[in-house]
């Protein structure tokens, strides 16, 4: 995708606003379970359907997962308070959000993306989750509804929410952002990173102006329920306000709900008064300061996050060398589903890094949560066999598939698929049958032709049934042109 | 500064609160309600003009931080039990008019 921005005098200005759901057990306030996915209103009490005379109380783990978000982002934790953000919408049986306003727990830090650039975090914030509204009947999922069906087991989940400074530059940035993020997220346990079922949702506030210009009037964009999504929101409104402000008018400050189907962005209708929330602070609920113990506990607990993970296995598998593309972008693969620590430990059992990396990225890949479950030791006992020319690259990917899909030793999974390595004297004798039917070929090697030798390994594939190892067989012919060479 | 509060509160600004606040009040509700609530900023006016330089400025009045609760999952109400309240309920959902708009 290329940005609409890019080579023109046009910039475009974005900052991200992401919500993020924790991965507790029960909601901020109260005792009910945090579960997605389960029969509707059946994780509701008295606390989080608003009932008169029911007092919140703050969830020890929320505030221990917000605290580790802050320290993951670089940011300030520090003595914060909550506040209650009013407003009349069915999603919230209160009319009111507990969230906090001037004093959140984090506070000025940083993402660093892998491309180097540095996008500041303002603040990050705790907050409860609304309730499900489904939409019904009337020409769209929102304008012209008939009426809309609540569900309030999501209300009162605990959620952060990570603002980042206006310094995001392209669509392309915008996604680089949110799946670093996605990443630490997952990494530091706080969430499960699935957009699509709405854990992580985007909002994004996108401006255009002249390059080194003022900022223009910034459009808050909704609905960006996948990076594709916010990448393509991003490209659109962004030419969008390029070509209002060309054609002379005014860019005016406003929400907009991102139609996915059609690929554009249309204004959300809203009342004038509805953006007074009226904060003020939450009478029913203390401060919270996480105290220097909690913060050095968490610290001392955050593991190894995912720029760390990914330098880690560039160095194994560069080996010093300049890194290349392909296996930047292999690594990064890993690290983003989690199989860096298989392939760092069938590395540490000896096998090829490279390899490893390559079977990790391409097949495992296909299957992560199956490849999560892999022992290391079977992993490694693979990448080995085919290193060694026991099974060829495409055997070793069937074994790999059905060790993912079935499980079992890829030792024993070889032998019943007859992946049986030839002997030498087999591979010898297939050798010779195709270069007895392929003699011009066989004279082209002699004179040195090595292109060649990618012919003669596919004869003796086919004739061996697959068996051969590729580079088993290059060894064989280099072997036999040196010898019928020889005086 | 706060004095001059109980002329600045204007029938409109009632009547902005009002429909925020889900009120319809007629018209002689929103003058007696402005001379009320300008009264109780006068209120708050002789407060301001002690002399609070030594007094932090505080939100709660429990000298109290972190009062948390584990992570322990407790009972909730029955689907039957919430959907009670419920003026209407379709598929074990709370039925409600028409949304203009996305949520805040
Ligand atoms: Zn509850």
């Amino acid at each position: 995708m290329s940005d609409v921005t890019t080579g023109s005098e046009w910039e475009v200005v974005v900052g991200l606003e992401v919500h993020v759901e924790l991965r507790t057990a029960t909601k901020l306030f109260c005792s009910c379970p945090n579960s997605f996915g389960d029969v509707p209103n059946t994780n509701v009490c008295p606390v989080c359907l608003g009932l008169p005379g029911s007092l919140p109380v703050l969830n020890s783990r929320a505030v221990e997962m917000a605290a580790t978000v802050g320290l993951a982002l670089n940011a300030r934790v520090q003595p914060s308070r909550f506040h209650r953000k009013n407003y009349f919408y069915p999603d919230m049986p209160k009319d009111y959000q507990i969230s906090q306003y001037d004093l959140p727990i984090c506070a000025a830090g940083w993402l660093d993306l892998p491309d180097g650039h540095r996008v500041g975090v303002e603040r990050a914030h705790l907050e409860e989750d609304t309730g499900k509204s489904t939409h019904l009947g009337g020409g769209g999922r929102l304008h012209g509804s008939d009426g809309s069906l609540v569900d309030y087991n999501r209300a009162g989940v605990p959620l952060v929410e990570v603002v980042s400074a206006p310094d995001i530059r392209s669509a392309e940035q915008a996604r680089s952002y949110v799946a670093e993020l996605r990443s630490i997220l997952v990494a530091t346990g706080v969430s499960d990173g699935r957009m699509e079922e709405g854990s992580l949702r985007v909002d994004a506030n996108v401006s255009v102006r002249r390059r080194g210009g003022t900022l223009g009037t910034r459009c808050e964009i909704k609905n960006l329920n996948s990076l594709r999504s916010l990448g393509r929101a991003i490209e659109h409104d962004a030419a969008r306000q390029v070509a209002v402000v060309e054609s002379g008018r005014q860019v005016s400050q406003e929400t907009r709900h991102w139609n996915e189907e059609g690929g554009h962005t249309v204004p959300l209708r809203s009342k004038e008064e509805a953006f007074d929330y009226r904060y003020f602070p939450e009478p029913d609920l203390v401060p919270v300061e996480p105290p220097g113990e909690l913060l050095d506990r968490l610290a001392s607990e955050m593991p190894p996050l995912p720029a760390e993970r990914r330098r880690r296995l560039i160095d194994l598998a560069s080996e010093g060398r300049q890194p290349s593309r392909a296996a930047e972008d292999q690594v990064a693969t890993v690290v983003d589903l989690g199989l860096d620590d298989l392939v760092l430990g069938a590395a540490s059992r000896g096998a090829s890094t490279r390899l490893a990396l390559a079977r990790a990225a391409n097949e495992a890949a296909t299957d992560p949560s199956a490849a999560r479950g892999l022992s290391v030791e079977s992993f490694a006992k693979l990448v080995s066999m085919e290193d060694s020319g026991r099974l060829s690259a495409t055997q070793a990917k069937a074994v790999l598939a059905r060790m993912l899909g079935e499980g079992g030793s890829p030792e024993q999974i070889a032998a019943s698929l007859g992946y049986e390595a030839l002997d030498p004297s087999q591979l010898s004798a297939a050798v010779e049958t195709v270069l007895a039917t392929n003699g011009a070929e066989w004279q082209r090697f002699v004179d040195g032709d090595e292109k060649v030798a990618g012919f003669f390994v596919g004869q003796v594939m086919r004739v061996t049934g697959g068996k051969a190892d590729g580079r088993a067989v290059r060894q064989v012919l280099a072997q036999r042109r040196l010898d019928s060479l020889a005086p | 500064m706060l004095q001059s509060m109980a002329e600045r509160i204007s029938v409109e600004q009632v009547a902005h609160v009002a429909r925020l606040s889900r009120l319809r009040l007629t018209g002689e509700e929103l003058e007696r309600f402005a001379s009320q609530m300008a009264a109780v900023l006068d209120h708050a006016a002789d407060v301001a003009s002690l002399d609070l330089e030594q007094v932090l400025p505080t939100s709660h009045p429990l000298p109290l931080v972190n009062v948390l609760r584990a992570d322990q999952p407790g009972p909730t109400l029955s689907q039957q039990e919430v959907l009670a309240a419920a003026p209407e309920a379709v598929d074990g959902r709370f039925s409600v008019p028409s949304i203009l708009a996305e949520a805040p």
